[in-house]
């Protein structure tokens, strides 16, 4: 299909705010990849003359406490706060959906010890296992994101379950059967393709959420730490905390906030559903003016 | 209803008891011995590694020690402090009072305001709908250390209204105290509740029962108390626990942010001071807050819903 | 008629408020219905889904969704439903006029047992204390044919069937003690062998009370069964309004005839059904002339132009321009 064709296609599934939301996210990106030529300095690079600038040309979001820029920061934290969320989602799906398909396609006792282990991973919160993790390991990225990781397969894996559930009892998949096609090729090139949107939404809002919890942790020094740039360190940010500056800690703090919500905005999209919160898993009903109870008639 | 109870809670036993040993067993995962681990950078002398030694029964086949240790914990025997030699338990029991009654108090601000907000937007769509929907779809992306932050510096450093960090002695100078980490907690979760409320509202005023309940002329506040808001319960109830749950965790976090003595705080200084037995402890007692809030969601659904009322599994 | 009659619409005009089109816009349900019920009297209204013979009822009850304009007048008694305040509405709804539903299983609040959705009316709008209010329902429990009535009362609605719950619809209703009673398609939901039963008890009992009915249905037949009078509707308007009696041989709307006409009949051998050409339409697709222009056989120029009124012939009111000739037709076929 031409680029021009699959643009256009594109922005007729995201809708008006998903587009906006995926050209957001796409400059991040470009900001995150690009920024050691993009950034006007370098990200650790201390000016205590320039302690706490407020925005002007030279610095365009100003400078923290220890005069370094809070654009090029932001620039270079977009790559360590990007990289692990991205990480978590992927190791979580590589071993989420092979898991949920086998569990879909064997049934019976498969099913239920795959569905009890994914129900008992899921009883314990991400962060108490990122907590668990870097206490036994240490702080850093990688206990974060290997703890992270487990933690997500089961919210990942499931709504795979669910959604391959589905696809299994249709008659399409019988007929393949039938054929003489196997098992895996039958998943992989059917099954999986069906539910590929579903999947990746989804994937799209576990980014978003697996970004605010690395971050949490980078806050919290356990993940990313001080004094690399990361916008859950910057958040961090206690002398500016004390002194009363705020724009060090707002900036990577509303990026924060803007990349989870572009990403659930997305995620709802491709999967389907207007956008909503994960929690939110009613059938919905399609909207008729509500009768005599609200508004003045009665 | 008592085999529903009787199943729910052989569930809950059975999550607890597996998430307990993952909790037990991950002090055998790490590199190291495990008397390497819980003593971490410090120095011990011989006499403290052999008695750790001895206390962690290394010479017991691992199903026996984990027994030995789940027992203890049964007896409220949570281990002791490697930093500070006294028992965890001692340790935990004030903090544990603290972060209660912080994580209720976010849970009453997220109640209020969560299912106010939901059901004016329910109750008058058009243009009240749209903005709160807005509001809502932004303050559910805004995490608590962000929050954090942010009001401790807005109200705390600019304006004074509350302290920084800490909180005060009595239970006016507790709650002073812990305002803003509540609100820090409760903003994220207030936007969760206000669109499941709304949405579950929504759904129940224009169910035809409702109509019926009109048409044989009862007042509005009737028809909206006993047909409206007690049908639409059941989701909300199932929001609230899970969001309590969250709340648990959270407390990690924003405890940290505000230097409040719960057992968020607990958790993460121990982490920074290598105190295993602390972070194990605290570890389990998050996990079972979690898993009961989950659970009691399922009972009090039921209770509301007679059609719920068979043992199959809720979604 | 000489006393006040018990329900009486006058141009009674619906619109509902069009989400597609500009604000302003309004589709018409209801066209200029014009109705009189005397007391005690069973009148039917019959029509395909569109006709607006719901709406009708909603109107009565002035339970229109939200968005809905009113014009004409409504008169219960004398009085004007339109011009009743919050607490005349509430007596109104009370105690003047009852509503059966369609699909009581989707009108009774599942969360809630029974017994407390009998007493939930008496105990809150007549202050009847809940030991008397319950053994009230008891008897009508028994009097619509429900046995062990008290263990019912703490029943879920879940466990009872679509028959039983219907029963205790009406039951709910006749609790109130209405002077007039709306059943919106009561037995539509129900499986055929149950719908003989209920409609009987329905009708015994409200012949027994002398109540007022309103009986909606699109089935003709039922409708003559259980009424003095029928009113047949298309596209929010009434095109026939006869007594019961006559109906079968003195019909005259082309619809009403297509409507008697396309019943299969057990003596009959036919090849195919008669069935009318087209789908039923709604007011807001109709045009300015006559609404069953479309599908009528007999159709001419004026037709689609003019509108008809509704105009007494042969003992009853039709709305249709070439009624008389279509008869002598008949007569002469």
């Amino acid at each position: 299909m031409k680029p021009l064709q699959l643009l256009r296609r594109a922005r007729a599934a995201l809708g008006p705010s998903g587009t906006c939301a995926a050209v957001f996210m796409i400059v991040v990106l470009v900001a995150a990849v690009a920024a050691p030529l993009l950034a006007p300095y370098n990200p650790n690079a201390e000016a205590l003359l320039d302690s706490f600038a407020p925005p002007s040309a030279s610095h365009l979001l100003g400078a923290d406490g220890i005069g370094r820029d809070i654009l090029s920061r932001l620039m270079f934290g977009a790559r360590t706060s990007l990289l692990g969320p991205a990480l978590v989602v992927s190791i979580a799906l590589l071993v989420g959906i092979p898991m949920a398909l086998a569990a879909c396609w064997y049934g019976g006792f498969v099913d239920s010890v795959i569905a009890r282990v994914f129900d008992i991973v899921y009883a314990m919160p991400g962060l108490l296992l990122a907590v668990l993790a870097v206490s036994l390991f240490g702080p850093g990225l990688v206990p974060a994101v290997a703890a992270l990781s487990i933690a997500y397969i089961p919210f990942l894996a499931r709504i795979v379950l669910a959604a391959a559930r589905q696809q299994r009892v249709s008659p399409y998949v019988d007929a393949l059967s039938v054929q003489g096609f196997g098992a895996v090729r039958i998943t992989v090139r059917h099954i999986l393709r069906n539910i590929a949107p579903v999947v990746l939404g989804q994937a799209a809002i576990a980014f978003g959420y697996a970004l605010l919890d690395l971050a949490a942790l980078s806050y919290l020094g356990l993940a990313v730490q001080a004094p690399t740039a990361d916008w859950g360190v910057m958040v961090s940010d206690e002398t500016a905390l004390q002194q009363g500056y705020w724009l060090p800690i707002l900036a990577p703090g509303v990026l924060i906030v803007l990349c989870v919500l572009s990403l659930t905005v997305i995620g709802a999209r491709i999967s389907g559903e207007r956008p909503q919160p994960y929690l939110l898993r009613r059938a919905r009903k399609s909207a008729v003016a509500a009768p005599a109870l609200t508004g003045a008639a009665s | 209803m008592g085999r529903l109870v009787l199943h729910r809670l052989g569930g809950l036993l059975t999550t607890l008891m597996l998430s307990s040993v993952v909790i037990f067993g991950s002090l055998y995962l790490a590199p190291g011995s495990p008397e390497d681990v819980l003593f971490g950078s410090r120095q011990p002398t011989a006499a403290a590694r052999a008695a750790v030694a001895h206390r962690l029964h290394l010479d017991q086949p691992l199903p026996v020690r984990y027994w030995d240790w789940l027992v203890g914990v049964l007896h409220g025997d949570l281990g002791t402090s490697m930093v500070t030699g006294q028992s965890v338990a001692d340790r935990v029991g004030g903090h544990l009072g603290t972060s209660l009654l912080l994580v209720t108090l976010s849970m009453v601000i997220v109640i209020v305001i969560g299912t106010g907000l939901g059901a004016v937007s329910a109750m008058r769509p058009g243009a009240v709908d749209a903005t709160a929907n807005a509001v809502t779809s932004v303050s559910v992306t805004v995490p608590s250390f962000v929050a954090a932050s942010l009001l401790i510096s807005v109200f705390a450093v600019h304006l004074g209204w509350f302290p920084e960090s800490g909180v005060g002695s009595g239970l006016g100078g507790e709650l002073h105290g812990l305002f803003l980490p509540a609100v820090a907690m409760a903003i994220m979760n207030c936007g969760f509740l206000a669109r499941i409320s709304r949405n579950a509202l929504r759904e129940e005023l224009q169910k035809e029962h409702v109509q019926t309940a009109l048409v044989r002329g009862l007042p509005r506040w009737a028809v909206l108390r006993d047909h409206v808001f007690r049908n639409a319960l059941p989701p909300i109830i199932t929001a609230v626990a899970l969001l309590t749950s969250g709340t648990f965790a959270s407390t990690l976090i924003v405890e940290t942010a505000f230097a409040v003595p719960g057992i968020g705080q607990l958790t993460i200084s121990s982490v920074g001071q290598k105190d295993f037995p602390v972070v194990q402890a605290v570890s389990l007692l998050l996990v079972a807050a979690f898993v009961i809030c989950n659970a009691a969601s399922d009972l009090i659904q039921a209770l509301i819903d007679p059609r719920l009322r068979t043992t199959r599994r809720t979604a | 008629m000489t006393a006040t009659p018990l329900l009486e619409l006058s141009g009674v005009t619906v619109h509902l408020a069009d989400r597609a089109g500009a604000t302003g816009a309004r589709k018409p349900v209801l066209d200029g219905i014009d109705l009189a019920l005397a007391p005690g009297e069973a009148l039917g209204l019959v029509g395909e889904s569109g006709s607006g013979k719901s709406m009708t009822v909603r109107a009565v009850t002035r339970l229109l969704p939200g968005g809905a304009e009113l014009d004409g007048s409504i008169r219960f008694d004398g009085q004007d439903v339109g011009a009743m305040d919050a607490g005349a509405l509430r007596a109104y709804r009370d105690n003047g006029v009852g509503m059966i539903f369609q699909d009581p299983r989707a009108h009774i609040n599942p969360t809630r047992r029974i017994g407390a959705f009998l007493i939930e009316a008496l105990v809150r709008n007549r202050g009847v204390g809940r030991r008397e209010a319950e053994a009230r329902a008891v008897t009508v429990l028994t009097e619509v044919g429900i046995d062990d009535p008290a263990r019912r009362l703490r029943q879920y609605p879940h466990e009872l069937s679509g028959g039983m719950l219907q029963r205790v619809m009406i039951a709910s209703v006749l609790l109130a003690e209405p002077r007039l009673i709306l059943a919106d398609e009561p037995t539509t939901a129900l499986d055929v062998t149950i719908q003989a039963e209920v409609v009987g008890i329905l009708d015994r009992l409200r012949r027994e009370r002398g109540l007022g009915m309103v009986f909606i249905t699109h089935d003709l037949d039922l409708a003559l069964a259980v009424c003095g009078r029928v009113a047949v509707m298309y596209a929010g308007r009434i095109v026939e309004l006869r007594e019961a009696e006559e109906l079968h041989q003195r019909a005259s709307h082309p619809y009403t005839l297509g409507l008697l006409g396309s019943r299969p009949s057990i003596d009959e051998r036919a090849e195919r059904l008669k069935a009318i050409p087209g789908r039923p339409v709604s007011a807001f697709e109709s045009g300015p002339g006559c609404a069953f222009a479309d599908r009528c056989a007999h159709v001419q120029p004026v037709c689609r132009e003019v509108r008809p009124e509704l105009e007494p012939f042969q003992g009853g009111l039709v709305r249709c321009h070439r009624v008389a000739e279509i008869a002598l037709q008949e007569v002469q076929a």
